[in-house]
């Protein structure tokens, strides 16, 4: 198909309808903003499925050809999870008090849509800088103490834009086509274009925006920023750098970087935030691997994660919402009273371990038997010690802390019956995915050769994940909560920087009131010297008498007459 | 908020419950070092197919990551209105 989707058909672009429903949010109270709240994600999400496959038409724009639309398996796999997403999450966020969280939301996972299906370079750019704004005002919408994060958020999104628009420029320059499609990061070019995703990825060292920005947005505003950015940039990492090298690297520094301050904080929302980039690091390091059986685990790992890290961050924003409190050394105790909550809590928990029988397992195992395959023996082993660090940060640290450990004195009730609906509807997703995962599989880009439920993959896994249990409980007194953050990259410009500016701020300052004295101090010299020979009592200023004037007359004249004879 | 007055606590939060799970739990991790010896774990780097690898190397592996990260949060760590002041 290519004719299809031409003229009036791309208004049925999955993202221009969701961003459409956005817009039209705005303007809508009551019965009618609940009804497409609900319907509007279901609409994208079958239109997803009903558009057909291939590439839509070629739009002539200033002699390119852009190609907003190409619809494939990997496009539908990230159209459905995103679609599917947006349905629960707008269900979650229904009793947001600030009403244009929604359509914003909307229109941000319109933008994210965008990049799905954007088979150019342009139009993939467009829809990635109105992604950037989308989940900026997102932050921004938190509240006060969201406004420095949100400032640092769109910075580095718009640097990321910036690295990604000279890419694109380069690329254009070297090969005359703004056509998507997998490339090798050998060119200047490609590297720029790459570094513009990884910043979206929340690869280190452009990692800390992450866990500062997203905890900062509204118990449900971090639902929607945790689902879109991050994993569209998995998809065009899967889609234009398949097996390159370097990303095992990366991913797997996110991965190490991910656990260890995820260990170290207190903030629930920030720990969950840590965890979505020790997650994307194992998507990273499963695409620069770069097998079919890989590159099925990463996009798949994508799928699963969008849903149970929702999951976990819909019973975390509960939490937020009925305490007021987001830190570890102040919570504690909560299953008493929000059983489900907890339960809740606990499936995306477990989840996000890949314990069997979840979501999480069915996907991830694919990722370390791919490096398994190829026989990449370190790279073997330290996903397996990360898979165990996750059980550790996130399976179990995240319920421990917020429901279980000491009691804190709240009784707070479960969330009201729309987020216990989301919350419950992402948990029979993520435990129906985990026991039937054949329906999945066939979503997935390469045919699927895989049996996740083998002897040895649960028993492996369980003796993975239990005895990293053991380890947590036997030094629960080394991961006492304390009420600390821990310094990152951003460090640099957060403190270092204004510290360095400051510090030359205050000697210009000095030079400068130098300068000020020192010409003061000159323009009161010459002003006295002029006063003092033109004021009141100057020499020049004083009336001379007519007989000195004479004389001084005929001592020139005798003085001239004396020259000339001489 | 007021806490309820309860005599009793909750039934998971009571020290009696607290052991039966610490008991449950040792002989789940036991049972599953045992079940080593009825499957067949594949190794292709050899010491991942050796018996109970993935229990010690999974509790291994949290053990150095809990140090590495203590270690880091040594010189990391700051109080949490750091960037507040």
């Amino acid at each position: 198909m290519t004719a299809s989707l031409g003229g009036l058909g791309y208004l049925l672009m999955p993202g221009v309808v969701m961003m459409a429903a956005g817009f039209v949010l705005f303007f809508l109270r009551g019965p009618g903003r609940n009804a497409l709240i609900f319907l509007a994600p279901l609409a994208v999400l079958s239109l997803v499925w009903l558009l057909p496959e291939g590439r839509s038409e070629p739009i002539r724009w200033l002699g390119y050809e852009l190609v907003p639309f190409h619809s494939d398996a990997l496009g539908r796999l990230f159209g459905t999870v995103f679609a599917f997403t947006a349905f629960a999450a707008g269900i979650y966020a229904l009793r947001q008090e600030r009403r244009a969280e929604i359509p914003v939301a909307f229109i941000y996972a319109g933008a994210a849509l965008g990049v799905v299906f954007a088979a150019d370079l342009i139009t993939l750019f467009v829809f990635w800088e109105m992604m950037a704004v989308g989940s900026a005002l997102i932050v921004w919408m938190g509240g006060s103490g969201a406004r420095g994060a949100g400032l640092r958020y769109i910075v580095i999104h718009l640097l990321g834009g910036v690295l990604l628009m000279a890419g694109i420029a380069g690329q254009v320059a070297e090969t005359g086509t703004i056509a998507f499609q997998a490339m090798h990061a050998d060119s200047p070019a490609k590297w720029l274009i790459l570094s513009g995703f990884l910043i979206n990825a929340g690869a280190w060292p452009m990692s800390a925006w992450l866990p500062d920005s997203y905890p900062e947005a509204s118990w449900s505003g971090m639902v929607f920023l945790s689902a879109f950015t991050t994993k569209t940039a998995v998809l065009v990492l899967l889609r234009g750098f398949p097996g390159e090298d370097i990303l095992i690297v990366v991913g797997l520094i996110m991965v190490f970087y991910g656990i260890v301050y995820a260990i170290l904080e207190n903030d629930m929302r920030r720990i969950l935030a840590y965890s979505i980039v020790n997650q994307v690091g194992f998507m990273v390091a499963a695409i620069g691997i770069g097998s079919e059986l890989a590159l099925n685990g990463a996009a798949a790992h994508a799928f699963v994660h969008i849903i149970y890290k929702a999951l976990l961050l819909m019973s975390a924003g509960s939490v937020l919402l009925m305490t007021g409190r987001r830190k570890c050394s102040e919570l504690g105790g909560l299953f008493r009273t929000m059983p489900l909550t907890t339960i809740c809590g606990l499936v995306g928990a477990l989840s996000i371990s890949a314990f069997p029988l979840t979501s999480g397992f069915v996907a991830k195992s694919m990722i370390s038997d791919g490096a398994w395959d190829d026989g990449l023996a370190v790279v073997w082993f330290l996903l397996t010690t990360a898979s165990a660090g996750v059980f550790l940060h996130a399976g179990i640290k995240f319920p421990w802390f917020v429901f279980f450990q000491k009691d804190s004195g709240l009784r707070p009730p479960d969330p009201p019956w729309n987020m216990r609906a989301a919350m419950l509807l992402m948990s029979f997703v993520s435990i129906g995915i985990g026991i039937f995962p054949a329906p999945f599989y066939r979503l997935l880009p390469y045919p699927v050769d895989f049996v996740p439920y083998t002897g040895a993959h649960v028993v492996s896994q369980l003796q993975l994940l239990l005895f990293s249990g053991l380890a947590f409980f036997l030094l629960l007194g080394w991961l006492k909560r304390t009420d600390t953050i821990t310094l990152d990259i951003d460090w640099l410009w957060r403190r270092l920087g204004p510290m360095i500016y400051g510090m030359l701020d205050s000697g210009s300052d000095r030079a400068w009131q130098a300068l000020v004295r020192r010409s003061q101090r000159s323009g009161e010299r010459l002003m006295r010297t002029i006063y003092r020979h033109h004021g009141p009592q100057g020499v020049l200023a004083r009336a001379w008498p007519t007989g000195s004037i004479a004389l001084w007359a005929v001592f020139l004249l005798g003085a001239y007459l004396i020259f000339y004879y001489f | 908020m007021p806490r309820p007055k309860i005599k009793e606590d909750h039934w998971l939060a009571r020290p009696q419950t607290i052991r039966i799970l610490w008991i449950s739990f040792v002989v789940i991790l036991a049972s599953t070092v045992i079940a080593d010896f009825f499957v067949h774990h594949d190794a292709r780097f050899g010491i991942e197919g050796t018996f109970g690898f993935y229990a010690w190397y999974g509790f291994l592996s949290c053990v150095v990551l809990i140090f590495i990260s203590r270690a880091l949060g040594v010189f990391l760590k700051r109080p949490d209105d750091y960037y507040d002041r």
